[in-house]
């Protein structure tokens, strides 16, 4: 199963490379990682996507709450949020089909932010249901190039995660 | 107080009362080791920086107290890194300083320049790289808490040279607040009465301490815990001189080459408590078949522990020394007469046991028990790793905490010399004593010259079976004896001439009469012995659990 989960660090100098390394060293699938900084200065929230069962999952939390720098960890997959990622997409087009692509742009509520003779770049904020369904539909054209946050995500209401 | 980086290092050691470091010397770690001859702390000197880090290791296992480790960067610092992953894998507290070149990073790729930090990551509780001079102080402070606090560990602090020079204010922190560090101590209430519950309907029980019982100093009460309820208790590698092994009660090790009446007593369970230990391989065996039937009561100071090999039932974070008190004021099991009857069924049918022909060869276990009895019980051992390694597990009596020191986690040849040398430094007053076999004792051989040059009366026993023995075990039984690298003969140097050489007594025993009066000789010698005990070569280590079978299904003899 694909679990999310909120990790708020220290910034310190290399706790990125403790968090990445814990997880490879592991061998903990890593399907998505955003870090940036937090309204408290000198912390940091990491939201990662993790693909494993319920078990690994423990471990990982666990195994994470050694770091000395990782002070919260959060499981955000079962509860109430918003989650949200951006992605970038370079797709081939031309006078042609420019329109078309114009179209599926609009239903997505996305953003054409570049315009070139045979390609434009198109930008996606969303969840996982819409990205994956706009990057299906823009398939059929050819895409160039694609860049993606990762995932981020925040608990809905008045509760956070301090 | 104003003075400069190192300074302060020397003032933060005497505040955390160190009185030795093991060190090597080198262009950005030299001036530490002039600061330390003005401080009155001792300082040793290795011939290699793995050397002090194993000896540092030793004095910490021996005594409680973290072991200081000082090397220049570089390779100074890359030397250090078996030595710490020993120590971080038996959770031995060590704080580490490694100089490095001008800046804190390895921008440049400059002379003797590495990024240790990164190296050393999934080796260390934690490590710093020391960025300014004014961090120094806390740094240091949150080393010595995080390095002996919760489940203890090696921390690394990485000191670049500007940090060195710098000239700063030392003000000691007395407290320190860490936000993403809480070692939890005191158990949950609610799992204690969960675990007197399931114990006093227990008719089974067994008590399954690992190395944590000593570094909680939790031998005694775990002592009076088995006693009020009898309930037998068997210990891992690390654990062993938690309990004393010549109790009625103590079982002996579990595991690959545990006792039998051990690990039959662990499979039929109905109850086991672990206690401070972390279900290994090499002591559980096939992990799906592993004490199918019992209810696991885990209990560690390390909340990641728990569950991570094997399933817990009833899972305790806290530490143990904490736990047992209060399980000691619970109820127990009722009677445990008819399953230690059992046990000394099993005890009786598969026995220990070797055959020291008088006029044969050597055996190994005999030298093992005479070193025993020649000492009284009274010595610290150290191993090194391999059979010799596995003989003192069975066959030495473990009397008293932290009289053991060995490499567990990690299997390091080459821990086990340097490491007497640090035990011995940290007990002046006791026989040490470091087991080792031919190969291992090769790996740090030189660190001779470190037990000669500061008087240091370490006696090795060197269980010479011209093998890795244990790999030609293994060849022996896993692969129909096709043997290869594992043979030690040739190439061998002659001990006893390479112990005069560095100016320390060398003993050789052939025969069986001889060797009571060699290890009488060695006692009675002021310093460091080195003993050369030809044994049999061909002599294998049993009971064995062969790679991942159950651990009820032991080879108890040879063919
Ligand atoms: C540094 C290191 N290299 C290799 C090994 C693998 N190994 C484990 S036991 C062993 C043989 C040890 O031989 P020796 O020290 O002579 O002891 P014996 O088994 O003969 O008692 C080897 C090579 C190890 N544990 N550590």
């Amino acid at each position: 199963m694909r679990y999310v989960l909120a990790v708020l660090v220290e910034d310190k100098p290399g706790v990125l490379v403790r968090v990445a390394g814990l997880f490879s060293r592991r061998g903990y699938n890593i399907e998505s990682l955003a870090v940036g900084k937090t309204v408290e200065p000198m912390v940091s929230r990491m939201t990662i996507e993790v693909e494993a069962d319920e078990k690994i999952l423990e471990q990982i939390i666990k195994q994470l709450y050694k770091l000395i720098n990782v002070l919260k960890v959060s499981n955000l997959t079962q509860e109430p949020s918003v989650d949200r990622e951006l992605v970038l997409i370079k797709v081939s087009a031309d006078v042609g089909n420019r329109a078309e692509i114009q179209q599926i742009v609009e239903t997505f509520r996305a953003k054409i932010v570049d315009v070139a003779l045979n390609s434009i770049i198109i930008e996606v904020t969303g969840n996982q249901e819409k990205i994956e369904a706009i990057t299906m539909l823009l398939s059929q054209y050819t895409i160039l190039e694609v860049v993606r946050t990762g995932k981020i995500a925040i608990l809905r209401g008045s509760k956070t995660i301090k | 107080m104003k003075m400069s980086g190192i300074q302060i290092v020397v003032e933060a050691l005497k505040k955390e009362l160190v009185d030795t470091v093991f060190c090597y010397p080198g262009g950005t770690s030299d001036n530490v080791v002039n600061q330390l001859t003005e401080a009155d702390i001792r300082f040793v000197m290795y011939c290699h920086e793995q050397g002090a880090a194993h000896a540092a290791d030793g004095y910490a296992r021996a005594t409680g107290k973290p072991g200081i480790v000082f090397s220049t960067s570089g390779p100074g610092s890359t030397s250090l890194v078996t030595g710490i992953a020993t120590a971080y894998m038996d959770s031995v507290p060590m704080v580490i300083f490694t100089g490095h070149g001008m800046s804190a990073n390895s921008v440049n790729d400059a002379y003797k320049d590495v990024d240790v930090f990164s190296i050393t990551l999934p080796i260390t509780k934690h490590s710093t790289v020391v960025e300014s001079v004014s961090d120094l102080p806390r740094t240091i402070r949150e080393a010595f808490h995080l390095a002996t606090t919760g489940r203890c560990g090696p921390v690394l602090i990485d000191l670049p040279i500007h940090v060195q020079m710098d000239i700063g204010i030392f003000r000691y922190p007395k407290n320190i607040y860490m936000r993403g560090y809480n070692p939890v101590y005191n158990c949950h209430p609610g799992q204690v009465n969960k675990v007197a519950k399931v114990l006093a309907q227990a008719n089974k029980p067994v008590i399954y301490a690992g190395g944590g019982i000593i570094y909680s100093g939790a031998h005694e009460e775990l002592r009076q815990f088995a006693e009020k309820f009898s309930i037998p208790v068997t210990t891992t590698l690390m654990g062993l001189s938690g309990f004393p092994t010549g109790h009625p009660l103590a079982l002996g090790m579990l595991g690959m080459h545990g006792t039998y009446w051990a690990n039959m007593a662990v499979n039929e369970a109905d109850v086991i408590i672990a206690a401070g230990a972390r279900f290994d391989d090499r002591v559980t065996g096939r992990k799906s078949d592993f004490a199918k039937d019992a209810t696991i009561i885990h209990v560690d100071i390390d909340p990641a522990e728990i569950g991570k090999n094997v399933r817990a039932d009833i899972p305790i974070v806290g530490d143990i020394k904490q736990v047992l008190t209060q399980l000691l004021k619970k109820p127990g099991p009722e009677n445990t007469e008819p399953w230690l009857a059992k046990i000394n069924e099993w005890r009786r049918c598969a026995p220990m046991r070797y055959c020291q022909d008088a006029d044969g060869e050597i055996c190994p276990q005999f030298v093992i028990e005479q070193i025993y009895e020649q000492t009284e019980g009274k010595a610290l051992i150290t191993t090194e790793v391999g059979q010799h390694q596995m003989w003192t597990a069975q066959y030495y009596k473990f009397n008293k905490p932290r009289s053991f020191a060995s490499s567990g986690g990690l299997g390091t040849m080459g821990y086990g010399f340097p490491a007497s040398i640090g035990v011995q430094l940290g007990c002046p007053d006791d026989v040490v004593f470091c087991i080792a076999g031919d190969g291992s004792f090769q790996m740090n051989i030189r660190e001779l010259a470190t037990a000669v040059k500061y008087c240091l009366p370490v006696k090795v026993a060197i269980i010479n079976n011209q093998h890795l023995g244990l790999v030609r075990q293994w060849q022996e039984m896993f692969f129909h004896s096709r043997y290869s690298s594992v043979v030690l003969q040739k190439g061998s140097p002659d001990f006893v001439k390479l112990a005069e050489a560095y100016g320390a007594l060398g003993l050789r025993a052939q025969k069986p009469s001889e060797v009571i009066p060699v290890l009488q000789k060695a006692l009675s010698t002021p310093g460091p012995v080195v003993i050369d005990f030809r044994v049999k070569t061909g002599e294998n280590v049993f009971p064995m659990v062969p790679p991942n079978c159950p651990i009820n299904e032991m080879v108890t003899t040879a063919k």
